[in-house]
């Protein structure tokens, strides 16, 4: 096998020549690693890690400290100089491995070195059953390089079947379906196999890896270059995580929102239009000329902040958005105070004064969840009556600016949607935001009926943090007087 | 005084030696501030050992710690120097009428009527010490842009006396629990260390360093016990520290294995919070009892 990182010799025709090229090379390192640096430096801003001039100076001043002939110093000392957070790191350490193994491989492509197709496939004797459980016992024990290893065999192995599909990710999850590796504890299985009780889901992970890897090097070999790189998506960025991160992650959003409210609305304040004059203050300012009101002191005009009605759908259907969905709403209720919130499923529920009562975000979804006395006789959401209720509840106080938020993903299960009503309530408000946790590809499939309800209000998809900043933005100018 | 270390195993032995067992990364980096005497930002969730790793490499690196507990509300008067008021009041009304104007106001702005608080102190001693800046996260980012001229330069401006220079370069390390984004002006002058709960077998090796008398099997039992109530939605998940008291109460109790009784019983040295209590109770004593069964 050849070394990850880094390659050495002579340099290949890169596209990009970096203006830092090997003229200072760190003592010790092959000729042309600084210049490796600097590219991977540039791939890392590519993706979206601060990095500054600095940072790669730190990188080349630890350089000569380590031997960069052992991956896993050089990979840390790079690390620590490079990445300043846990999520850079992350970012850092799927950019590394990208990085290296594509300036090997072209490398290799480069000098004409070739690995003749892997593995002997005909030569070895594949045994499917002994090769899943001995990958299953590698996976079990976290072996690194067994797993490599066995990574390889179970392309070769199925690489004879045939089966081959020549997308790369769909012959991943073939040759992981095959081999029978699943998170979830599989208790039709022999007590003795090891998949037994459930393959701990990081090796799954590492393992798809490295098939990924084996993979794309066969291929790179096969057609001796390289295919265009594959810039991270969301789902590589995003942290291997339960729920609970994700909570995190959707309070440190939500606690940034509450400041960013907090300083909102301000900018308004001292337009003159709507100004009165402060008695008062005017006659106080004469006294400075002897009586004279030369200066006009105006009253300061108070932002105005709008009255949020917030409906919250609690139903099954969007168990996962829910808890994102009250952990707004709870920022929302710091921020303003003519706030009412609803939640609903089948029917409608008043929660305001659960909001007012408690300050703990804990301690309020618990009392939802508890005493919010959620009619909830199907589990089934019924926007119709939801509507009804919801008119008849706020009729009277539903005002131009007003500003009604819903948030849901408008699957009625088959029921009428009622978007008449639905019409009058937003006329009644200045403005109608719907907040949807779909992504706007389902909308309008299946029983998503948000086409009915979108042409009386903004509809949002807003299942990522980023896209909740965005409507908060709208949802914090200025209400429009009238509609 | 020890000499400077020369190779990335000889931290790691070093700082085994004083009873502190690194990771690979944590030795790396170590290795790397020393050498390079850059700021270390060590990172991560509460009872992991950063503060705990300061102290290691100040016994290791045979230096005085010397260490800024931040909070917030830290201004410069507590953290960098003040001027000695009482003192200096003492000197003026000690001089009488005749003394000259200049000749006192020389005098009362010298290095004599100067309080050293924990940066200044790091900075001017003779010695190279280690400088410990805990939980930098809790201050403001006005204390934040304060440390960047002495992470950078190693050195003090004060207006009365000019620059103060470092006569020897501290091994700084700098520790937050992540409770809010650091600067990105601050990060860039440091290395950076994230430290986690460490793996099973590496927190094993620690409970034995701690406390070598107790049984293998308990203490194996122990480590698995607590990875499992981490691995719960708690308020505060039990730290190393929290573990090692543990095994040394296990120890005091002369238990020979932890089943549901024990676990029960001696529940509150690693969770200290009511909710999580019960939370962990209902779990984990369910999971103790099956096994035992």
């Amino acid at each position: 096998m050849r070394p990850g990182p880094p390659s050495g010799g002579g340099e290949p025709a890169a596209s990009r020549r970096p203006a830092l090229h090997a003229s200072t090379p760190p003592a010790g390192g092959p000729p042309g690693l600084a210049a490796r640096i600097v590219e991977l430096g540039e791939e890392l801003r590519g993706e979206g890690v601060a990095i500054g001039t600095s940072e790669l100076l730190d990188a080349f001043a630890v350089l000569p400290e380590v031997s960069w002939t052992d991956p896993p110093a050089f990979r840390e000392a790079l690390a620590a100089t490079l990445a300043k957070s846990q999520d850079d790191r992350r970012v850092f350490d799927l950019v590394f491995d990208r990085f290296f193994f594509r300036a090997a491989e072209l490398q290799a492509v480069h000098e004409g070195i070739g690995e003749g197709g892997g593995i002997d496939a005909e030569g070895a004797e594949l045994n499917l059953e002994a090769l899943r459980e001995a990958i299953a016992e590698a996976l079990r024990e976290g072996a690194e390089g067994r797993m490599r290893d066995l990574a390889r065999l179970a392309i070769a192995a199925f690489g004879r079947r045939g089966e081959g599909s020549g997308v790369i990710g769909v012959d991943v999850q073939r040759i992981r379906r095959a081999l029978g590796l699943r998170g979830e504890p599989q208790l039709d299985l022999p007590p003795s196999d090891a998949r037994r009780e459930g393959m701990p889901r990081d090796a799954v992970r590492r393992f798809e890896q490295l098939l990924r890897a084996e993979l794309e090097r066969a291929q790179i070999e096969r057609t001796e270059a390289l295919p265009p790189a594959r810039p991270l998506n969301d789902l590589d960025r995003a942290l291997p995580s339960g729920p609970l991160q994700d909570l995190a992650a959707v309070h440190r959003v939500v606690a940034q929102l509450k400041r960013r409210l907090k300083t909102q609305g301000h900018e308004s304040r001292g337009r003159k239009r709507h100004a009165h004059v402060d008695f008062r203050a005017t006659m106080r300012a004469s006294l400075q000329t002897g009586g004279v009101p030369v200066q006009l002191k105006y009253r300061p005009t108070r932002p105005r902040r709008p009255e949020i009605f917030v409906l919250c759908d609690v139903s099954t259907s969007v168990t996962s958005a829910s808890v994102f969905f009250l952990s707004v709403l709870h920022a929302l209720h710091d921020s303003f105070r003519k706030m009412r919130s609803f939640v609903f499923i089948e029917r409608i529920s008043e929660v305001t004064d659960v909001f007012e009562r408690e300050r703990d975000f804990k301690a309020v979804s618990d009392a939802i969840g508890r005493d919010a006395g959620v009619a909830d006789i199907s589990g089934y959401t019924d926007y119709g009556r939801v509507w009804t209720e919801f008119r008849s509840l706020v009729e009277d106080e539903l005002h131009p600016r007003a500003t009604v938020i819903v948030l849901g993903d408008a699957r009625t299960n088959g029921r009428d949607p009622r978007a008449d009503v639905f019409a009058q309530v937003a006329q009644k408000a200045g403005r109608t935001f719907w907040l949807n946790p779909e992504p706007r590809l389902y909308w309008n499939y299946g029983d998503s009926v948000i086409a009915s309800y979108e042409r009386f209000c903004h509809a949002f998809e807003c299942w990522t943090t980023q896209q909740l900043e965005d409507f908060v933005r709208a949802l914090a100018q200025p209400v429009a007087q009238g509609r | 005084m020890a000499a400077a270390p020369s190779s990335v195993a000889d931290v790691a032995d070093g700082l085994r030696a004083v009873g502190y067992l690194p990771s690979d990364a944590t030795s790396l980096v170590a290795y790397l501030a020393a050498k390079l005497g850059k700021p270390v930002l060590v990172e991560g969730p509460a009872g992991v050992g950063k503060t705990e790793l300061a102290k290691a490499l100040a016994r290791y690196l045979d230096r005085d710690l010397v260490r800024l507990q931040c909070y917030e509300g830290l201004d410069e008067a507590k953290a960098l120097y003040e001027w000695n008021y009482r003192k200096q009041l003492l000197r003026i009304q000690a001089e009488g009428g005749d003394a000259g104007w200049d000749d006192v106001q020389g005098d009362i702005f010298g290095e004599e009527f100067l309080l050293q608080r924990p940066l200044m102190t790091a900075i001017a001693a003779s010695d190279p010490v280690v400088l410990l800046i805990d939980e930098i996260d809790k201050t403001d980012q006005e204390f934040e842009a304060m440390l960047l001229e002495l992470l950078s330069d190693f050195q003090i401006s004060i207006p009365e006396l000019g620059r103060v220079r470092a006569r020897t370069q501290p091994v700084v390390l700098l520790t937050s629990n992540n409770s809010r984004e650091l600067t990105e002006a601050l990060k860039r002058r440091c290395l950076y260390l994230w430290l986690d709960y460490p793996s099973l077998e590496h927190e094993l090796q620690i409970v034995r360093l701690h406390t070598p008398q107790l049984d293998d099997r308990v203490a194996r039992r122990l480590v698995e016990v607590v990875a499992m109530v981490r691995d719960l939605d708690l308020k505060k998940p039990p730290s190393i520290a929290e573990s090692i008291d543990w095994a040394r109460a296990l120890l005091l109790l002369g238990a020979q294995d932890i089943d549901r009784q024990t676990f029960v019983e001696t529940l509150s040295i690693i969770v200290k919070h009511r909710t999580d209590l019960d939370v962990v109770a209902e779990r984990v004593g369910v999971k103790l009892a099956a096994r035992a069964a």
